[in-house]
């Protein structure tokens, strides 16, 4: 397959604009579990409010969250793709600045020391494009991500020791839920780097924090450890929005990659509970939208 | 735990008069602000022409869409969607947005801190929580952008809402030393010891 650059630009905009308005399948069921199990009035409260926007989002085609995020996309070439990549970048960049000036929506991206809005939602280095590969053919998938500043601003890294071991990284995880406290807008997904080296480990944790729910990591050490958190993280009591309850998070997820025999990194990114994303996915029929 | 519909402007006595666990809806005015703005009106000195007296502001920086001025849109802007953002980067203009202008509501998510705290106690103010992250919604309950200042930094202009049935919004920091976000910290803080233990945490 021979990649039309016109339409990746046009698939570029229009799943920027879908996943501020449309919360994936995986998501409202996550609500509608947290829901359901949720015994704090307030946290109860809450979540109905959120539930309610998702709905009002969809009535009224409209953003769920003002915040329009930093725009990632995430491309995965399959076999056989023809595709001439610096090309393919700038599809993409120009398919955001559309969405962003054509819809309007609000540019969130701004220099980083001198604080100028291009209003393109674009700058150095944005949208952040990540490009991977695949062994299906004939497919180019894009998958966006608006990620929201409130969940972003609670990063962390920790260069943890060997001699540490596990307890390093369940602990500094649980420190993490605990310190985000109501600022990442939860219920969140918990996404957990582990391994790498330092900036691998943080791109892990933005990987698990942007994964659907109900799925696991590949690696059944991951899995099994994301398990375990996962059982317990809701046991803390932060809630909707900080301000107490069983919904703390959806999830804790966790991706792992090897690293280096004096090294134990862990990493927290967290996304907040409008955990928007959406896809494109480009074979010689056409495109597909879905998430 | 009590309900208040307010028209804005309130008093001193009004905001003093609220509890944490109280809900509040607000009508008429309701100012829009947020990092660069206060970063401009009190660290470069800028001055607004609002008079922003008794009346209550959100953390906000709002999608809209120039459409030019017309008796529907004075303010030249149509909102697009409206919400809230995360009110922990702002801490340090809570007391200077009371003294110096005024204001006896602080709207946000996520909560404030000690200063804060201190501001609310000293001027008689109150930080009031709405759902973060419910923008669609919160944009339903504004009527209007009535009037724009500042608005050299779009989006994080200083922006005049005309709101009506605006909340239910949940007290969560009052004058009174009250502060739902300490409370469920601390609480929360306090599992850790049996989570980690869960984990089977050895040194938790």
């Amino acid at each position: 397959m021979k990649v039309d650059l016109q339409q990746i630009e046009e698939a570029s905009k229009e799943i920027y604009i879908r996943a501020l308005k449309i919360l994936p399948p995986d998501i409202k069921e996550g609500f509608k579990r947290l829901d359901a199990t949720e015994t704090n009035p307030t946290g109860k409260a809450i979540l109905g409010t959120m539930i309610k926007n998702i709905a009002v989002a969809e009535a009224n085609t409209n953003l769920l969250c003002q915040d329009t995020g930093i725009p990632i996309y995430n491309v995965v070439i399959g076999a056989g793709v023809e595709v001439d990549g610096y090309a393919l970048k700038q599809a993409i960049a120009k398919g955001c600045a559309r969405a962003t000036t054509e819809h309007p929506i609000r540019s969130s991206v701004v220099h980083p020391t001198t604080r100028h809005n291009e209003h393109t939602s674009c700058g150095r280095g944005v949208p952040v494009i990540n490009i991977d590969f695949s062994d299906k053919p004939g497919e180019l998938s894009i998958e966006m991500i608006p990620k929201g500043s409130g969940s972003e601003f609670n990063s962390w890294l920790k260069m943890a020791l060997p001699a540490d071991g596990i307890d390093a990284i369940k602990t500094f995880v649980i420190d993490c839920v605990l310190e985000a406290g109501g600022k990442t807008c939860p219920p969140t997904i918990v996404g957990v780097g582990v391994g790498g080296t330092a900036d691998l480990c943080v791109h892990l944790s933005k990987v698990a924090a942007t994964r659907a729910l109900g799925t696991a990591c590949a690696d059944p050490e991951g899995a099994k450890l994301e398990q375990e958190l996962s059982a317990v993280v809701n046991k803390l009591g932060v809630g909707p929005q900080g301000l107490g309850g069983d919904s703390t998070s959806f999830a804790v997820h966790i991706e792992t990659a090897a690293t280096h025999i004096t090294l134990n990194p862990v990493a927290v990114n967290m996304q907040c509970h409008s955990a928007r994303r959406s896809r494109a996915t480009v074979t010689s029929a056409g495109i597909a939208y879905g998430f | 735990m009590a309900h208040y519909d307010f028209q804005m402007p309130i008093t001193e006595a009004q905001a003093r008069a609220l509890m944490v666990n109280d809900t509040v809806s607000l009508n008429g005015t309701l100012y829009g602000i947020r990092d660069a703005t206060q970063i401009h009106m009190f660290d470069h000195g800028r001055k607004t022409r609002f008079d922003m007296k008794g009346h209550a502001v959100i953390h906000t920086a709002p999608n809209v869409k120039w459409v030019g001025e017309t008796g529907a849109t004075p303010s030249g802007y149509e909102s697009i969607c409206i919400g809230t953002t995360t009110s922990a980067r702002m801490e340090r203009f809570t007391r200077p947005l009371m003294e110096q202008c005024g204001v006896r509501i602080i709207i946000g998510k996520g909560g404030l801190f000690a200063a804060s705290q201190k501001a609310f106690s000293d001027i008689g103010g109150v930080y009031l929580a709405v759902v973060g992250g419910a923008a669609a919604l919160e944009t339903t309950w504004i009527e209007q952008i009535e009037e724009v200042d500042l608005d050299d930094l779009n989006p994080e202009s200083l922006w005049k809402f005309r709101v009506k049935d605006f909340g239910p919004l949940l007290v969560s920091m009052d004058s009174h030393g009250g502060n739902l976000y300490t409370v469920v910290n601390k609480a929360a803080r306090d599992n850790r010891a049996a989570v980690l233990a869960a984990l089977g945490v050895k040194s938790a």
